[in-house]
């Protein structure tokens, strides 16, 4: 059967959400004082990346960027017949006092956020926790919503979302896999 | 995306190239835990892990310990001298004794080689060598590819000598089997009494005429312990002429590269396989071994307690 896909978010659509998900950090957090960015391998990891970048070109302040991997918190190990590889957690600062805006590419049943979350309180005790996605594809398993949305896309379960990135880990467009 | 695809771990041998650097790769992931306030991650939560050790070890066993308690996992210790080993309990006895207690992973060492091959065929956990006879200690054997690809980002090309009794040494036969597997060109040396026949036909391994052409621009030099608990007296004179010949001392290192590692899989016979300006001179990573030890272990226990299908 041919998988049907359709464009969600073209580049400068996903652009455009970033910079408005950039200034409305911005907006809650009054500046970037204290302000850390953790991206959750491997979409949320390039995202924060760019998040970072187009904080930095508004600023003109460096904001620190770390990544999460999530594969020790998962809670899912047990139903993976084959062992998952282990990707690297880098933080390289500590998260004591900070905000900590958690950046991932699709938000769906939000186990990875509540592994992510979990994984974070390990590294230390951040003063708050917010969420950004690119994309919130609805059925939600957990108490879990995002503080800050590139585009809401109702979806079916029958479907599948993927952020493409280029060469550089720089996004290139969302797609929808029916 | 890289699997493993192994139910127990008992040998290097038994891997491929893939399967050690997938190892390797896991156990770098883990290093960041063990550098962190909270050193652990709920991975292996309500898994039971029995570390079976019919050999003194503190080292190995400490290390597999706090591997197991690091990825939250229940570790329960049993040593011999505690044991029903020494009221005479057979390992087939054992062994359905400890299944009835539902373990998950058996990490074992025992004196004989190829307990373990007899110990999967009683058991349906998973089950790691820490160590069996004069055969295999993978752990070590990963670990010492851990401390080498940390210092040189690569194990392709390098020459490594490994020195000392190879015959009674499972560390040798596992940095062996692991070495060669990843293209580095290994050279032993020892004297003629603790050189097994045939030991070329383990793979890409040279026997060396002398310890001077074995470690002569070595990048690494792995120095073997003197086993005196499993050898024989016979097999040399006594240990001041073995160090006269085969001990590694700050003027025979030097023709190794200048940046060449040392390396031993501990205890130190101070004196005896290496004179202590070496062994805490800086080109030692005896210590380095034994942190990248923890982080190994890890990823072993990680990769054998997904159930993996049977190789």
């Amino acid at each position: 059967m041919n998988t049907d896909v359709t464009v969600i978010l073209d580049n400068s659509g996903i652009q455009r959400a970033i910079t408005r998900i950039a200034h409305e950090i911005l907006e809650r957090n009054k500046g970037v004082a204290g302000v850390v960015l953790l991206g959750i391998k491997t979409g949320g990891a390039y995202l924060a990346k760019t998040l970072a970048a187009q904080l930095e070109r508004i600023e003109g302040t460096q904001i620190p960027v770390g990544e999460v991997d999530i594969t020790l918190y998962r809670d899912d190990i047990k139903e993976h017949g084959v062992n998952l590889e282990v990707g690297k957690t880098d933080i390289p600062f500590s998260l004591d006092g900070k905000k900590a805006v958690l950046v991932d590419d699709v938000l769906f049943t939000g186990r990875t956020i509540r592994a992510a979350m979990d994984a974070m309180m390990d590294h230390g005790r951040p003063d708050s926790i917010q969420l950004a996605v690119l994309i919130d594809r609805g059925h939600r398993e957990l108490p879990i919503r995002a503080d800050y949305v590139g585009r809401n896309v109702p979806t079916s379960l029958k479907e599948n979302i993927k952020v493409s990135f280029d060469d550089n880990n720089q996004p290139i467009q969302v797609l929808l896999e029916k | 995306m890289a699997t493993f695809n192994h139910k127990h771990i008992i040998g290097l041998q038994d891997f491929s190239k893939e399967d050690l650097e997938l190892l390797i790769s896991t156990a770098e992931s883990m290093r960041e835990i063990n550098n962190r306030l909270i050193k652990k991650v709920p991975t292996l939560r309500g898994k039971t892990i029995i570390n079976l050790f019919y050999e003194a070890s503190t080292r190995t066993r400490t290390s597999f310990e706090i591997a197991a308690k690091r990825l939250s996992a229940d570790a329960v210790n049993i040593t011999p001298s505690i044991s029903s080993a020494t009221k005479g309990e057979t390992l087939s006895d054992t062994a359905r004794n400890l299944l009835a207690m539902k373990p998950d992973i058996i990490v074992m060492r025992h004196a004989v080689s190829g307990a373990h091959n007899f110990l999967i065929t009683k058991v349906n956990c998973a089950v790691v060598n820490a160590g069996d006879g004069a055969h295999e200690h993978p752990s070590q054997g990963l670990l010492d590819l851990l401390t080498i690809k940390d210092k040189f980002g690569k194990l392709d090309g390098l020459k490594v000598a490994i020195v000392g009794d190879v015959t009674h040494s499972r560390v040798a036969r596992s940095d062996i089997f692991a070495l060669t597997k990843m293209g580095s060109h290994v050279y032993l040396a020892g004297p003629p009494t603790m050189m097994p026949p045939k030991v070329e036909n383990l793979g890409n391994v040279a026997v060396a005429s002398s310890m001077k052409e074995a470690i002569q621009d070595a990048d690494v030099v792995i120095m073997l312990r003197i086993q005196q608990e499993r050898q024989g007296k016979t097999l040399m004179p006594n240990t001041r002429e073995y160090s006269r010949y085969f001990g590694l001392n700050p003027e025979n290192l030097k023709l190794a590269k200048p940046d060449a590692v040392v390396m031993h899989p501990g205890p130190i016979n101070r004196g005896v396989e290496m004179s202590s300006y070496v062994a805490d001179g800086d080109q030692s990573h005896v210590m380095k071994q034994v942190e990248n030890g923890v982080a190994v272990r890890m990823a072993m226990l990680y990769h054998v307690s997904g159930g993996g299908e049977t190789e």
